[in-house]
C-alpha cells in the first residue's frame, strides 16, 4: 500500500474547532510538517495564544502551552532560557500580537530571543465576534468599527513584519499568505526557515501569515480568499522582510 | 559557615541561589532594588539567567514559561509593580506551577510612597488576581528568618505546585542583620517534574494550562484547588509566640510591624503589663489553630500593621470574634513607633480589656 | 547591654558606612545587632541617617524612635533627631558643621570639630567620623575599640585596608578627646 496523505505526526487527531473556510488548519498543517521534517517534535514546546488559535495546545502533538493575551513571547522567553537547546516556537494572532501583546513581541525581537513566531493576520477579532484589529485595513467594517475603519477615530493599521524587520535582534522576518497552493508553498518554506534560523540559533524570527476569515469577514471561503488578496497583499506586502545572508543568497 | 551582616534584600538572593534558584525575571522598582543587582551578578556566576524584562507583566509571564518548563524560578518587586503581576499570578496558580513571588511592600494606594508599607495583605492573603485560588504567603520579620523562608518557599511551591509569596516590606528589604546561609543546593539534584513541559520525549504531551472550557471540569480543577489549601491549612501553618501564656493583651503584628510589636511587648513587662506578641509567619495559610491558644487568656487583642486595617479582618475572624480585637495602623510608609504601641496597650489596659 | 542608635548627616558624610562600621563592631563580639536606613531621594544628597542596634539578647525592633545615642553631623540633622534622644542619652556632634547650641538640658553632649580635626592631625578629612567612633567607645563601652578596628576590615574594601592604622589613629584620637 503507498500511503499518498497522512496527518504530520506532530499534529493530535483532534478535530479542530475552526470554522469552515478558516486558514488556521493550513497554517497548523505547515508549522507541523516543519516540525517532523526538521526532526524535532520531541524538542519542541509551543505556545498558544489567546484568540481563535487559543485551543492549539490540543492540536500540536507536541509539549505546549496556553499563554495570558499577548503574552506568549514572554513566556516562550521564560522557557527558552530554561531550555536554549530547545524549540520554542508562538502562535499568536493580530490581536494577540499586535495590540494587547505589542510589548512582549518587540522586546522578544530585540533581546533577539531565539525563538519563532507564526503571526496569523487575518485583520480582525475572530473569537470575540468581530471586532476592529490593530491590523484592520481602513474602511473595513468590524463590529466596533461599523461604519469601516476611519483613520481619524481609529488611527491606521500596524505592519508589525516591518517593524519588527527594524530590530538588529531579529534574524528573519518575512510575510506570506495562504490564499492559493502557490503561497501556501512559500509559506511553508518561510516557516521552515524561521524555525531553522532557531536551530542555528541566529535570533528571533518570525513569519506573519496573512489569514482569511470568512465567518467574521461575511464572505464565502472562497470570496475571503479573493478578499484577502485583493486588499490585504496591496497594505501589507508579502515577502521577506529580513534574513540572514546565506538565508537570503 | 560565619555570620555575615547584610542586606535583607540581597539577603533574600542569596538565600534563593543556595535553594536552588537558577533564574530571575523583574522590573526595577524601589525599594527591592538590591535584590535584582544582587542577583544580575551572582545568577551568572553559578550558571544562571538574570533578565530585566520590559514590564512586570513581562516578568511574571517568564516567569510562567519557566516554571511551566521545569526550572525553580523566581520574580521580586514592590506593590505597584505586584499589582501588574496579578494576571499572571492568576494563570500560574490556575495551572498549578510552582515559583516564588517577592513583594517588598511599599505605601499605596496608586503610586503611593517609597516607604515600607504593609497594605497589601488582602492582595497576598486572598489571591490578588481573578478566580479563586490562593498564593502561599510567608511573612519574614528578620533577616535571618527571610533566608530561612526563602529555602521553605521553593519547597512549598514544588511541594503544592503553586506559587508562593514573600511578603515582605521596605525596612526588612533595606535593613541588616548578621545572617547564616544554608548549604547550596544542587539544582541538578533537585526532584523531577514528570509534568513539565521539557519536549515530548517518548511520552504524550505536556500541556500547561489554565482554560477550561467546560464548566463541569472547571469546577473540578477547582475543587482540586481548594484540596491544596485545605491541606496547607493543615500541613504548613507557622507562627511565633511571644510571651503569650499568661498575656493579658495580646499584640498581633507580621513583618517588621511585629519587630515593633515585640520591643513594645518588653517595655509593657517591665512596666508590669502582661503583654505578648503572636506573629504569624504564614499569612496563608493563617494559623488559626495558633492564634486561639495565644490569645486564649487574653482580655484584649491589638493588631498592629502598616495599613488602615487588614489583617485585623483575618485576626477577627480566625478568633471567631471572641476575643475584642482592637487595631493600631499607620499607612502612607509610616512606621508604627514602639512608644505609640505601648501607649495604645496601657490604654487598652486602662479600659480593661473591654471592647472598643 | 541594649544600646540604640541614630546617626545622622548629608548623604555622602558617610553616616551608613559609620553605621555599618558600628554594627559590624558588636558582630567581633558575638552581639545582636542591626542596621537599618533611611532610603529613597533622601539618600541623593539630602539628609540621611541609619539606626544601629548593639544588643546583648536578640533586637526586638531594630526600628528606633528614642536612641540611646545620637550622631549629628550636619544642622539639619540636629533639628530633625534631637528631640527623640531618651533623657540622659548621648548627643555625639560635629561642630565644625554644627554652629548652633543643642537645645535639650538633660542630654550628654560632646562637641567635637571633627573635620577640622581630621584635617589639621591627619591631614584626611575622610577620617573625620572616625574619631566620633572612637569618643562613641569611650564614653558608652557598648564595643571596644579593637572590635572597631576590627571592624574596618569588613566595612573598607580590600584596596583601601592600607588605611587601617590611620583610621585607626582617628579612632584613639577621638578616645582621648572623649576622656579628658
Amino acid at each position: 500500500m503507498i500511503t499518498v496523505f497522512e496527518k504530520p505526526k506532530s499534529l493530535t487527531p483532534a478535530k479542530t474547532h475552526y470554522c469552515p473556510g478558516c486558514t488556521h488548519g493550513i497554517i497548523h498543517r505547515l508549522v507541523a510538517e516543519v516540525i517532523d521534517e526538521l526532526g524535532v517534535r520531541e524538542e519542541t514546546i509551543g505556545i498558544a495564544p489567546v484568540g481563535c488559535s487559543v485551543l492549539a495546545y490540543n492540536y500540536f502533538n507536541v509539549d505546549m502551552y496556553e499563554a495570558a493575551h499577548g503574552r506568549a513571547p514572554a513566556v516562550a522567553t521564560g522557557i527558552k532560557r530554561v531550555h536554549p537547546d530547545k524549540v520554542v516556537f508562538t502562535y499568536q494572532g493580530d490581536g494577540d500580537l499586535a495590540a494587547i501583546g505589542t510589548a512582549e513581541i518587540i522586546h522578544a525581537a530585540a533581546r533577539g530571543e531565539k525563538i519563532t513566531t507564526i503571526f496569523v493576520n487575518n485583520a480582525i477579532y475572530g473569537m470575540t465576534g468581530g471586532q476592529m484589529a490593530p491590523t484592520t485595513l481602513i474602511g473595513q467594517t468590524a463590529t466596533t468599527a461599523p461604519n469601516g475603519r476611519d483613520p481619524e477615530v481609529q488611527g491606521y493599521p500596524i505592519r508589525m513584519s516591518e517593524i519588527l524587520a527594524t530590530m538588529p535582534g531579529a534574524a528573519y522576518i518575512a510575510r506570506v499568505s495562504v490564499h492559493n497552493p502557490q503561497e501556501v508553498a512559500k509559506a511553508k518554506k518561510a516557516i521552515k526557515t524561521a524555525f531553522q534560523v532557531q536551530l542555528e540559533r541566529k535570533g528571533f524570527a518570525m513569519v506573519e501569515v496573512l489569514s482569511s476569515c470568512p465567518t467574521n469577514w461575511g464572505l464565502t471561503p472562497l470570496k475571503a480568499l479573493e478578499w484577502l488578496k485583493d486588499n490585504m497583499i496591496p497594505y501589507y506586502p508579502l515577502g521577506v522582510q529580513k534574513a540572514p545572508e546565506e538565508v537570503k543568497a | 559557615m560565619a555570620k555575615v551582616l547584610m542586606k535583607g534584600n540581597e539577603a533574600l538572593g542569596e538565600a534563593a541561589i543556595r535553594a536552588g534558584c537558577r533564574f530571575f525575571f523583574g522590573y526595577p522598582i524601589t525599594p527591592q532594588s538590591e535584590l535584582p543587582h544582587y542577583l544580575a551578578k551572582r545568577l551568572p556566576e553559578v550558571g544562571g539567567v538574570f533578565l530585566q524584562a520590559e514590564s512586570e507583566v513581562a516578568a511574571i509571564n517568564m516567569v510562567y514559561g519557566a516554571a511551566g518548563a521545569g526550572a525553580r524560578v523566581m520574580t521580586s518587586s514592590s506593590s505597584p509593580g505586584v499589582s501588574l503581576k496579578m494576571e499572571g499570578i492568576s494563570y500560574i496558580a490556575g495551572a498549578e506551577l510552582p515559583c516564588v513571588i517577592v513583594n517588598m511592600q511599599r505605601g499605596g494606594p496608586g503610586l503611593g510612597s517609597i516607604q515600607p508599607g504593609q497594605a497589601d495583605y488582602f492582595q497576598a492573603v486572598k489571591g490578588g488576581g481573578h478566580g479563586d485560588y490562593r498564593l502561599l504567603v510567608l511573612a519574614p520579620a528578620s533577616i535571618q528568618e527571610m533566608v530561612d523562608l526563602m529555602g521553605l518557599a521553593f519547597a512549598l511551591a514544588d511541594k503544592y505546585r503553586n506559587p508562593v509569596m514573600i511578603l515582605g516590606d521596605g525596612t526588612l528589604g533595606q535593613m541588616m542583620e548578621p545572617v547564616e546561609f544554608p548549604e547550596m543546593l544542587d539544582p541538578e539534584k533537585l526532584p523531577q517534574k514528570p509534568w513539565a513541559a521539557q519536549g515530548a520525549k517518548g511520552r504524550e504531551p505536556n500541556i500547561i494550562n489554565s482554560l477550561y472550557l467546560n464548566p463541569l471540569e472547571l469546577e473540578d480543577h477547582n475543587l482540586k484547588l481548594q484540596a491544596k489549601y485545605t491541606q496547607m491549612a493543615a500541613e504548613e501553618t507557622r507562627s511565633e509566640s511571644y510571651y503569650t501564656d499568661d498575656a493579658d493583651i495580646v499584640l498581633v503584628g507580621y513583618g517588621s510591624s511585629a519587630r515593633v510589636c515585640k520591643a513594645a511587648v518588653d517595655q509593657a513587662r517591665q512596666q508590669g503589663i502582661k503583654a505578648g506578641l503572636f506573629r504569624p509567619i504564614t499569612l496563608f495559610p493563617f494559623p488559626k489553630a495558633e492564634i486561639q491558644a495565644a490569645c486564649r487568656q487574653a482580655k484584649a487583642v491589638l493588631t498592629v500593621e502598616m495599613s488602615m486595617g487588614q489583617l485585623v479582618e483575618d485576626v477577627r475572624y480566625n478568633l471567631e470574634f471572641r476575643v475584642p480585637v482592637h487595631f493600631y495602623g499607620r499607612a502612607g510608609g509610616m512606621v508604627p513607633t514602639t512608644r505609640a504601641v505601648v501607649s495604645k496597650i496601657t490604654e487598652l489596659v486602662q479600659e480593661g480589656g473591654r471592647s472598643a | 547591654m541594649l544600646q540604640e542608635i541614630i546617626l545622622a548627616g548629608f548623604g555622602g558624610q558617610g553616616v551608613m558606612s559609620m553605621g555599618q562600621l558600628l554594627a559590624y563592631a558588636g558582630m567581633e563580639e558575638n552581639k545582636q545587632v542591626s542596621w537599618i536606613p533611611s532610603y529613597g531621594p533622601e539618600m541623593r544628597g539630602g539628609t540621611a541617617n541609619c539606626s544601629v542596634t548593639l544588643s546583648d539578647t536578640p533586637v526586638s525592633s531594630p526600628l528606633i524612635d528614642e536612641p540611646d545615642t545620637l550622631f549629628v553631623l550636619n544642622r539639619p540633622s540636629l533639628e530633625k533627631f534631637e528631640g527623640s534622644v531618651k533623657p540622659g542619652g548621648l548627643l555625639l556632634l560635629n561642630s565644625s558643621l554644627v554652629k548652633v547650641e543643642p537645645q535639650r538640658t538633660d542630654l550628654r553632649v560632646l562637641k567635637l570639630p571633627v573635620d577640622n580635626l581630621a584635617q589639621e592631625k591627619f591631614g584626611n578629612s575622610r577620617v573625620a567620623n572616625m574619631i566620633l567612633v572612637g569618643a562613641f567607645v569611650a564614653v558608652t563601652g557598648a564595643v571596644s575599640l579593637d572590635s572597631v578596628v576590627g571592624a574596618l576590615k569588613k566595612v573598607l574594601p580590600e584596596h583601601r585596608h592600607k588605611l587601617i592604622p590611620l583610621n585607626r589613629q582617628a579612632l584613639e584620637l577621638g578616645v582621648e578627646l572623649a576622656q579628658s
